[in-house]
C-alpha cells in the first residue's frame, strides 16, 4: 500500500497532482461572503491581485490551481488543461458563479478540490453536492484540508470520492469510516433515491 | 407510535457502534477535544459543571411505557435515578460518565432509542403537539411527518456540520401548542381548497439571545414538497449563514439581514432545482408511517360518567386536579390527563427512576401503554377513560405526580440552570422552588388562574423565557447572580415577546416581584381576563411601576 494520505474511491492511493497554493498576503484583503453581499465581515478573506499575480504556476505536470488564479490565467493554461494538467480547488467560501459563466462544461477538468480550513465547516457538503447535482462534474471530487476520519461519510454521501487525510492522522483507518452506515435513510448524491424508494424496507 | 424495522434498528446499531469507536479513539488520544466535541455533541453529550449530562431523544416526545422503562432502569444505573424532561421533550441524564455513554447508547438502541443529533451544529429532534393525534381542534396529525422528518433529518449529509443548531417544529392544530413562530423552521399544517393536506412554512423564529419570532416564507406547500422544501431553506443557510460569530449564527439573524422576501427569493431559486428531486414524499411512504399514527382501539362509550361526575362532586381536591389536568379529547368518553413534574419545592421536569416506573404502569394499565412529554416539561397520558381518571389521580397523588398546578402559576418551565449546566449565568431551580413555596396556598394559586412562568439561567433560553406570561432570565453581574423579569410573552398562535420590566433583582428578591406582579394583576384584571390579556391591555407601566415603587 502507498505511503500515502490520500483517499481515492475506497483505497489509498499516491497522489500524482501538485497543490498550487496563493502566496501569503502582505496587504489588508477585502473581505466577502458568497452571494450574500450584507455580510461584509465573516472573516474570510478573498485573494488580492498581488496574490494571485504572485502564485508561481509549475511549467510541467498535473497540477491543482487555485480558483482565483485560474478565472485570471485561463488564457494562458489552455493547451495545458486540453492535457489534463489543471485541475481546480477553491475555499468552503467561494462560489462557482464565476467559473460557471465561462466554463459551460466542468468535466474539462479531471479533478475538482475544495479546501476546509477547519473540519466543522459543513459548507463543504452543500458545495460537493452542488458541484455534482447542479454542474454535472463526474471527475474526482477531492476534499483537502482540515478533513478527518469522522467526516469521510458525510463528505462520500455529498459526492467526493477522494479525501486527502490531514497530515498526523491515521488515512488507512480512516477508510472504514467510509461504510459506518450500510442504508441511510435520505437520498443525497451517491444514493440518490431514499430509503423508501430502494425497495429494501 | 412508529415501530423500528429492521433498516431503522441496523441505524442506531451503527450509530452506537460508531460512537463507542469515536469514544475509544477519544480516550485513547487519537482524536483531539476539538475534534471530539461535535461527536459528542451529536450524540447529545455535553460536558457540564459536574459531570457530562446526555441528552436522549424523545421523538416528537411520544414514549411507550416499555420504553419509559428502560429510561428509569438507565438513569439508575448509569446515574442517580433521576431524569430531567427538557423543554424540548428531551431527557436528560446530569451524571454519566463519558466512558459509559456508548453503553447507554446500547441499552437506548434496544428499545429504538438513542441520542442522535440531542446537541451540536445539525437538524435536531423534532417536536410538536403533546395532543397530537387525540386534540379536538386538530385539523391534520402532524407525527407521520414528523416521523418522516425524522429519518430525513438524521445523519443528513449536507447539514451535520451547519453554522448552528437547527430546530424545526410540527403543527396541526387550530391553537399551535408547538410554537412553531419560535424554531429555525416552524410547519404548520392545513387542508387547502382542493382538501389536501398543505403546510405553512415559518422560517427564521427562535429565542436564545435574540428572540425573533419567525416569519412566514410560503404560505401554501404541498405536503410531498416538505423535504425538498427544507432542503431549499437549510442549503441557502449552510452556504451563506454567518460562521464566524457563534451568538449571530442561527438562521434567524441570516434571515432577519436578508429580509424576509430577499431570503425567500434565494429559498425559490433553489428549490426550483430540488422541487421533485428524488426526496419528494410519495403517497406510499405518508401511508406506512401514518399507519403507526392511527386511532387507538377506543370504546364506544358516552362523553360522561357517573363515578367521574360523583368524584369531581364530592371530592374537592380531585376537582380542582381534573380542572387542571384533564383535557378535552377528540373521542367521546376519554381525556387527555397531564402528570405533573412540578410538585412544589422540587426541580421542575425532574422524574425518579420510580416516578417513571409509576408512570409507565398507568399508561399500560388506562392509556394503550403510551405516553407524551410536553415542551412544559410533564408527561401525558392521552387517552384516559372517564372511569378511570380517579385511579390515575389517586396513584398519581401518591407518588407526587399530581400536583393540581397544571397551567397555573407555579407550573414553571425551567432549564437545569447554574446548578448543572456549565453555560448557564445563574442558578434556576432554586427561582423556581422559592417561587413555587411562596406560591403554595392552592386555593389563591387557583383563583390566579391560567399563567406560564418560564425560567431561563442563561440567553441561550432553553427555559423559553421570553414566551413566558412571566420570564425570568438569569443574569451575571460582577460575578454574582441577578434575574431580570419581562411580562407579555406568550406561546400560542398568537405568540409574542415579552418586555423586560427594569433593572434585573436578587434572588430572594424574586417570591416577593412575581407577588408583586399577581397584584397589580388581581387589582386591575376585568372577570374574564388572564394574567397575559391583562398585560397586554395594560401594558408593562403599572406592573412597573408597582414591582419598583
Amino acid at each position: 500500500m502507498p505511503n500515502s494520505q490520500l483517499i481515492l474511491n475506497q483505497t489509498i492511493v499516491d497522489d500524482e497532482w501538485a497543490f498550487i497554493t496563493l502566496p501569503s498576503a502582505n496587504e489588508e484583503v477585502k473581505k466577502q461572503a458568497g452571494k450574500v453581499v450584507l455580510f461584509k465581515i465573516t472573516g474570510e478573506s478573498l485573494p488580492t491581485d498581488t496574490q494571485i499575480s504572485q502564485t508561481i504556476i509549475p511549467e510541467n505536470g498535473k497540477i491543482i490551481l487555485p480558483l482565483s488564479v485560474y478565472l485570471s490565467k485561463r488564457d494562458t493554461l489552455k493547451s495545458r488543461l486540453n492535457k489534463r494538467e489543471i485541475a481546480l480547488w477553491l475555499a468552503t467560501h467561494e462560489t462557482l458563479d464565476a467559473l460557471i459563466a465561462i466554463e459551460k462544461d466542468l468535466n474539462i477538468f479531471p479533478l475538482i478540490a475544495v479546501f476546509v480550513e477547519r473540519f466543522q465547516d459543513g459548507r463543504i457538503f452543500s458545495l460537493g453536492n452542488l458541484i455534482r447535482t447542479r454542474y454535472q462534474f463526474k471527475n474526482i471530487l477531492r476534499a483537502i484540508g482540515d478533513v478527518l476520519q469522522d467526516q469521510l461519510f458525510y463528505l462520500k454521501r455529498s459526492g467526493f470520492n477522494s479525501y486527502l487525510i490531514k497530515e498526523g492522522k491515521n488515512a488507512e483507518e480512516a477508510l472504514k469510516a467510509l461504510n459506518a452506515f450500510s442504508n441511510p435513510y435520505q437520498g443525497a448524491v451517491d444514493i440518490t433515491e431514499p430509503i423508501w424508494k430502494r425497495n429494501i424496507r | 407510535m412508529y415501530q423500528y424495522d429492521n433498516i431503522d434498528q441496523t441505524i442506531v446499531n451503527e450509530r452506537v457502534a460508531q460512537f463507542r469507536d469515536q469514544t475509544s479513539r477519544y480516550l485513547n488520544g487519537k482524536l483531539t477535544n476539538d475534534e471530539f466535541r461535535p461527536l459528542r455533541l451529536q450524540n447529545g453529550l455535553y460536558i457540564q459543571r459536574h459531570a457530562p449530562m446526555l441528552r436522549i431523544a424523545i421523538p416528537y416526545g411520544l414514549l411507550s411505557s416499555k420504553q419509559l422503562r428502560k429510561l428509569a432502569e438507565i438513569a439508575e444505573r448509569f446515574d442517580r435515578g433521576y431524569g430531567h424532561f427538557s423543554t424540548r421533550q428531551n431527557l436528560q441524564l446530569n451524571w454519566p460518565k463519558l466512558a459509559e455513554t456508548p453503553d447507554i447508547l446500547e441499552e437506548l438502541s434496544k428499545v429504538e432509542m438513542h441520542a442522535i443529533q440531542t446537541s451540536g451544529n445539525c437538524i435536531r429532534n423534532i417536536t410538536t403537539d403533546q395532543f397530537a393525534g387525540v386534540a379536538p381542534d386538530e385539523i391534520i396529525d402532524p407525527r407521520a411527518i414528523a416521523e418522516i422528518l425524522r429519518q430525513w433529518s438524521t445523519f443528513h449529509p449536507e447539514f451535520s456540520l451547519l453554522p448552528r443548531k437547527f430546530k424545526i417544529a410540527v403543527s396541526g392544530s387550530k391553537q399551535d401548542r408547538s410554537i412553531v413562530q419560535a424554531h429555525d423552521i416552524g410547519l404548520e399544517f392545513y387542508y387547502d381548497e382542493y382538501q389536501k393536506m398543505a403546510i405553512r412554512v415559518w422560517v427564521g423564529g427562535g429565542l436564545g439571545r435574540t428572540p425573533i419570532l419567525g416569519s412566514v416564507i410560503r404560505e401554501h406547500l404541498e405536503w410531498e414538497h416538505v423535504l425538498t422544501y427544507c432542503e431549499a431553506i437549510i442549503r441557502v443557510y449552510n452556504l451563506h449563514g454567518r460562521r464566524d460569530n457563534i451568538y449571530k449564527a442561527r438562521i434567524k439573524i441570516l434571515v432577519k439581514a436578508l429580509g424576509i422576501e430577499e431570503f425567500k427569493q434565494q429559498v425559490e431559486a433553489e428549490w426550483l432545482h430540488l422541487k421533485n428531486t428524488p426526496n419528494t414524499i410519495d403517497e406510499t411512504e405518508l401511508k406506512r408511517v401514518s399507519q403507526f399514527f392511527t386511532a387507538m382501539p377506543y370504546e364506544n362509550i358516552k362523553d360522561q360518567n357517573n363515578a367521574y361526575d360523583e368524584a369531581i362532586k364530592n371530592n374537592k381536591a380531585f376537582a380542582s386536579w381534573a380542572k387542571r389536568s384533564a383535557h378535552p379529547h377528540k373521542q367521546k368518553g376519554y381525556r387527555s390527563i397531564t402528570l405533573s413534574l412540578k410538585p412544589h419545592g422540587l426541580a421542575p421536569g425532574d422524574a425518579t427512576s420510580d416516578q417513571m416506573r409509576v408512570v409507565a404502569d398507568l399508561a399500560d394499565l388506562y392509556s394503550f401503554g403510551e405516553l407524551r412529554v410536553s415542551h412544559e416539561q410533564n408527561l401525558i397520558l392521552a387517552d384516559v377513560k372517564l372511569e378511570n381518571i380517579f385511579n390515575v389521580w389517586e396513584k398519581a397523588k401518591v407518588h407526587q405526580l399530581a400536583t393540581p398546578n397544571i397551567g397555573l402559576l407555579t407550573d414553571i418551565i425551567c432549564c437545569p440552570g447554574g446548578d448543572f449546566c456549565s453555560l448557564a449565568n445563574a442558578k434556576s431551580i432554586p427561582i423556581a422552588t422559592s417561587i413555587q413555596e411562596a406560591f403554595d396556598n392552592l386555593d389563591y394559586l387557583h383563583d390566579i388562574g391560567e399563567l406560564e412562568l418560564n425560567i431561563s439561567g442563561c440567553m441561550n433560553a432553553c427555559g423559553h423565557h421570553h414566551v413566558g406570561h412571566i420570564g425570568v432570565l438569569g443574569v451575571d453581574k460582577d460575578g454574582s447572580e441577578w434575574y431580570q423579569v419581562s411580562i407579555g410573552g406568550k406561546q400560542g398562535s398568537d405568540a409574542s415577546l415579552g418586555s423586560v420590566i427594569g433593572p434585573s433583582f436578587a434572588a430572594e428578591e424574586m417570591p416577593g416581584v412575581i407577588k408583586k406582579l399577581i397584584d397589580v394583576y388581581i387589582k386591575h384584571r376585568t372577570p374574564e381576563e388572564r394574567f397575559i390579556d391583562t398585560v397586554r391591555r395594560l401594558g408593562i407601566d403599572p406592573f412597573k411601576e408597582y414591582v419598583y415603587a
